[in-house]
């Protein structure tokens, strides 16, 4: 079966990319391998007056390079001899097409990604479908990776160093408009006219020599040896280097590719580029997020780890108990999805003024032009807001989203159940109370499960779904259905405190919060958890949070532990700042920050006087991998426990739902990454140093022991 | 080992950088170069068949300031052709670069009359001119934490707390020595006019300070770093490199900064027995001259680094040195300099500094050379320490003894 099919019309050579065994074509060796022979029949072919190469594929032309096949590479240490001569040949026969001395048109029906834009790049006119789908553009570095088929040659020299750095690093997919506003493409049409025009482009005399081929050929914008190159160079560094604290090398080569390769001739700077795609493949970064950040998120929101055996559970209708920010906002992603939701609150006005948050939201995107007026009607029509628990009668799930307290969501909990059919499933939204002891207040504890959303809920894509004791395999079976109907991704955790995302996020801030009492300077606190890749840094997120609020949680985890509970640093900090010093974070303009009128901050000088500042300090690597061995330790504890047991669910949950550095791939990749025998080893140097909060669990030292890992 | 004696010491004045209206825009860098290297052997009426060589300090080596201006001045200047020449660059050190080159093959008894300055003209061959990869390049901006000086200059004034007044009010002093020693004629020993091809002068005197300079009036200039540190992200890469550091505080601007002029200089060095020869008086010995890195982030705290390995190589200490120059690039490295060895300010940069007269570049450091042989002979003092600080984080200092 082949996959690239040619057909002779008027003397043109329509090549056809079809790979039947996939639902969209991909970039590798054996299509190439098929496609230069085409181009070489056609370029041979003395009836044929030029070439266009299109696609099979309804809606898309080539999606990208093979991720598999690049992840597998990965897995292995990697013959760079025998590598780059693969990757050479791949580059070789991409510019036999674009010197065959025939015109190469690419009709591009749809998305045209990563490794297929690069082909299209290598033709000599590109035509771009008008459809609201169709998106070019290099996303790679999307997955730490860069172009490795002359994507980093070619781009930099169609549309100018400047433009061509900004796509790459940002990894931007841009559609129709923007892509021939760019220069990305020459021509947008609508679908039916796409061969049409490529045949007419052929037809009147279309040039079959690469602008770079042309005599007197000049890089739009300057050369990289000219001001405006070099300007650019140094500026696009410092912004990378600003932005990603050195932990992304992908950036780094792109940026290496395109200096070092606009001063050669295209081939030889094709040369250039494999070296640096072969540095990444090398490396642990594009594994780890490749595996991450698409494998396991594509099987995590697949639901892979649903249990088998239960029916799918349809999701009609959905109803939202308390109509705050959580539960507003799950009634709008809800209802987007084209789901009935019924959304509930004490008095009218409350829940009113949840559905107006959708309403608002819409708004919005009518506003930017993402959507029109009959949609937001249909949408909001879905919204069904209401004081009476009545109409929650015929719901196949409802989310309690109730206030963090166990009298009232009880109460909300038997209101419901009375009405409830016994298919139904009730989810309480919690980020910290036990499922368990919650599900008391339900006559059907089997239907009773945990589903800890994220705020803000339309921008955060994980739900934590917790089972307590009681429920059932079938509840969690329909829950993955219930978060997949509404567009979200289910990891699913077992019951205890925090259970896993904010129980291990939580040793994140605890860290910050010892830190500051050994007597680090809090400027290197901060700097170090950037440095480290959290979205944000330790006392910045604990002022965001209020610190009043985290000292609540304290008084709460006192009280249920009693005796048992231990106070931690960071709590005895936050203690004295609220307690004290009436500081309680950004609410009240005061916490770790002071907090200017302009919205701008400055570390309180006064934090010097509580937690004297030590003369000797520790490097920002020491602080730096305290922050990430924390988060990995007590992850594998709550493995150890039994709270969660995929490594895929625990690396996808972390960077999903705290921004775990999405570099290491997660707790368990970044493990596997240091290697454990030697993470135990550090931990035990930490544990030595800083206390037994690094003591790594007996879980890991077999593992160290066995030679095991969490990842094949 | 023998010693190296300086027997003089000329410059150019300092015109301002810029082509508008600077005096000496009008005068390529070859005539700038060409007007001190004639003066050495008129003024010594010695014949210039006795230099073994010109070495001459220069930051943009392009254009009319490439291809070994060093030789190209020496022809220019009709020194004898056996007479070669070479260029160097150890960026804003050079021009002292040179002479310490020059001292050491003196020393080495490898030469016995050298010439060894610098050129730099910023109104025609603008900064930054030869380019260069550290900012361009990924592999050595990312691992090194490029920034640009301003941003590192302001970072020490963070790091050291040195306010916005602490350096405006160095600067204003700088100003305020300046006139001083404008108004009594303390450099007309060394300075030589720059005249045109018709014998006219296109300037006689430094035409860059502004006497009227107060830290009031300086209070008014906008810092010059602070959109590039914080828009552009140069200031989040320095926190990196120097983590402990909260935000930067951007305290520099053209008033406390060195200007930007054009200028040359040029040291005539040699031997003991070089000047019996031909009758040249030795006005001073080189003692000491050393180079050295230090981390290029935060790249301008060579010259304490530097000036104490030359001392502790001379077997001198802080107490012994009489003056001290040290270029002023910006107000901070200068105060920097003066914590570090603590120094009393009295007996730095006595004539004021770059700051009011400029700093052509590749020609300051051994402009700064004269300076304080003049200085030293003016006061009857006997030791001075010259010292630079030197982009991607060097610094060159050198210890000068009068005989």
């Amino acid at each position: 079966m082949s996959i690239i099919e040619t057909r002779i019309e008027d003397g043109i050579a329509i090549l056809t990319w079809d790979q039947r065994d996939r639902s969209m074509n991909v970039l590798n060796g054996d299509a190439l391998a098929e496609l230069d022979r085409a181009i070489l029949g056609a370029a041979a072919d003395a009836s044929v007056k030029g070439i266009v190469l299109t696609s099979g594929k309804k809606g898309s032309f080539v999606a990208g390079g093979d991720l598999e096949q690049i992840e597998k590479l990965g897995a292995g240490p990697i013959d760079f001899a025998d590598m780059s001569a693969r990757q050479g040949a791949i580059l070789t026969q991409l510019r036999r097409m674009e010197t065959c001395g025939k015109p190469v048109v690419a009709a591009l029906n749809g998305v045209a990604l990563g490794g297929g834009f690069e082909v299209a790049l290598a033709c000599h006119y590109r035509i771009l479908v008008d459809s609201r789908a169709a998106k070019v553009g290099l996303p790679e570095s999307g997955m730490g990776l860069m172009p490795g088929a002359g994507g980093t040659v070619r781009l930099p020299r169609l549309v100018g160093i400047g433009t061509a750095l900004s796509l790459m690093l940002e990894g931007k997919q841009v559609g129709p408009e923007e892509a021939l506003k760019l220069g990305l493409v020459h021509q947008v049409v609508p679908e039916s006219e796409l061969l049409g025009a490529a045949k007419a482009w052929i037809s009147n005399g279309g040039s079959a020599v690469q602008p770079w081929d042309a005599k007197g050929f000049k890089v739009p914008g300057g050369g990289i040896d000219q001001p405006g190159g070099l300007q650019v160079m140094m500026g696009t560094i410092a912004m990378i280097h600003a932005n990603t604290y050195g932990n992304y090398p992908h950036g780094r080569a792109i940026l290496s590719a395109v200096y070092e390769g606009m001063k050669l001739p295209v081939e030889r700077a094709a040369r250039v580029e494999t070296r640096y795609f072969l540095t990444l493949l090398g490396g642990p970064v594009a594994r780890n997020m490749l595996r991450t950040l698409f494998f396991g998120m594509q099987n995590a929101a697949k639901g892979v780890r649903r249990p088998k055996d239960v029916p799918p559970f349809e999701v009609k209708k959905v109803g939202i108990l308390g109509a705050g920010l959580m539960g507003a906002g799950i009634a709008f992603v809800g209802a987007k999805a084209g789901v009935q939701m019924v959304l509930l609150d004490r008095e009218q006005s409350f829940a009113d003024k949840g559905k107006q948050y959708s309403a608002d939201r819409l708004a919005k995107d009518l506003a930017k032009g993402r959507t029109t007026q009959e949609k937001i009607d249909a949408t909001l029509a879905r919204i069904q807001a209401t004081t009476s628990y009545e109409d929650l009668r015929d719901c196949d799930v409802v989310v309690e989203a109730v206030f963090e307290d166990r009298a009232v969501k009880a109460d909300v909990a038997k209101k419901a159940d009375a009405v409830l059919s016994d298919r139904a499933v009730f989810g309480s939204n919690t980020s910290a109370l036990p499922i368990t002891g919650l599900a008391e207040a339900s006559s059907r504890p089997a239907n009773f499960i945990g589903m800890h959303f994220f705020s803000p809920v339309e921008r955060m894509q994980l739900v934590e779904v917790i089972c307590g004791k009681k429920t059932s395999e079938e509840t969690l079976a329909k829950t993955y259905d219930f978060v997949k109907r509404i567009g979200k991704t289910a990891i699913a955790v077992k019951d205890g405190r925090g259970f896993y995302t904010s129980r291990v996020f939580g040793t994140y801030i605890t860290e910050g919060g010892e830190l500051l009492a050994e007597g680090v300077s809090p400027a290197l606190i901060e700097q170090a958890g950037r440095m480290s890749g959290m979205p944000m840094a330790p006392l910045s997120l604990s002022d965001e949070v209020g610190l009043h609020l985290m000292q609540h949680a304290t008084e709460q985890n006192r009280r249920d532990l009693g005796d048992a509970y231990e106070m931690n640093a960071a709590a005895k900090a936050v203690e004295l700042l609220v307690s004290k010093l009436d500081r309680h974070g950004r609410k009240n303009g005061k916490g770790y920050y002071e907090y200017a009128a302009d919205g701008s901050k400055r570390l309180w000088a006064g934090l010097s006087e509580h937690f004297p500042v030590k003369s000797e300090q520790p490097t920002v690597d020491e602080v730096m991998k305290r922050y990430l061995f924390a988060q990995c330790l007590e992850t594998a504890r709550a493995i150890e426990e039994g709270i969660i047991t995929s490594p895929e669910d625990c690396d996808v949950g972390a960077v999903l739902a705290w921004g775990f550095p999405a570099f290491t791939g997660g707790p368990c990749s970044y493990m596997d990454t240091v290697g454990i025998a030697r993470f135990v080893a550090d931990a035990d140097a930490l544990a030595a140093k800083h206390g037994k909060r690094f003591t790594p669990p007996a879980l890991l030292r077999e593992m160290a022991s066995a030679g095991s890992k969490f990842y094949p | 080992m023998r010693d190296c004696y300086v027997f003089d010491a000329v410059r150019t004045p300092r015109g301002r950088g810029r082509a508008k209206d600077g005096s000496l825009a009008e005068a390529t860098p070859l005539h700038l170069a060409k007007t001190v290297l004639e003066a050495l052997p008129e003024r010594g009426a010695f014949d210039s068949a006795a230099i073994e060589d010109v070495i001459l300090g220069c930051v943009e080596p392009v254009g009319e300031q490439g291809a070994n201006i060093g030789r190209l001045a020496a022809l220019a200047s009709r020194y004898d052709d056996s007479v070669p020449g070479v260029q160097v660059n150890r960026f804003c050190a050079s021009g002292l670069e040179a002479v310490n080159i020059g001292a050491a093959k003196v020393k080495a008894g490898d030469a016995d009359l050298i010439v060894g300055g610098g050129v730099e003209s910023m109104s025609r061959i603008p900064m930054g001119a030869a380019g260069g990869s550290w900012s361009t390049d990924p592999a050595i901006a990312f691992p090194t934490f490029f920034v640009p000086q301003g941003i590192s200059a302001d970072l020490i004034a963070t790091m050291h707390g040195f306010s916005r007044t602490d350096v405006d009010s160095y600067a204003a002093e700088s100003q305020r020595r300046a006139a001083i020693a404008m108004k009594e004629g303390r450099f007309a020993r060394s300075i030589i006019p720059v005249k045109d091809v018709l014998g006219l002068t296109l300037l006689a005197t430094d035409e860059f300070p502004r006497p009227e300079t107060s830290v009031e009036s300086l209070a008014k200039l906008d810092a010059s770093f602070k959109v590039m540190g914080e828009k552009h992200g140069f200031d989040a890469v320095a926190l990196q490199r120097y983590a402990t550091v909260e935000k930067i505080d951007h305290v520099h601007h053209a008033g406390n900064s060195s200007g930007i002029v054009d200028g040359a200089s040029a040291v005539l060095l040699g031997s003991k027995e070089a000047g019996a020869t031909l009758g040249l008086t030795p006005r001073a010995r080189i003692v000491t001259s050393v180079s050295v890195g230090s981390e290029p982030c935060i790249m301008l705290t060579g010259p304490s680094i530097a000036s104490k390995k030359a001392l502790a190589k001379a077997g001198l200490t802080v107490d012994d040195i009489d003056l001290f120059e040290i270029n002023e690039a910006f107000a901070s490295v200068v105060l920097l300099f003066q914590k570090e060895l603590g120094l009393d300010p009295a007996k730095v940069n006595v004539n004021g500094g770059a700051i009011a007269y400029g700093h052509p570049l590749g020609a300051t450091g051994a402009m700064l050379v004269g300076i304080v042989i003049d200085e030293l002979e003016r006061i009857g003092k006997k030791r001075a320490l010259v010292t630079l600080c030197v982009g991607a984080g060097m610094g060159t200092a050198t210890i000068i003894e009068r005989v």
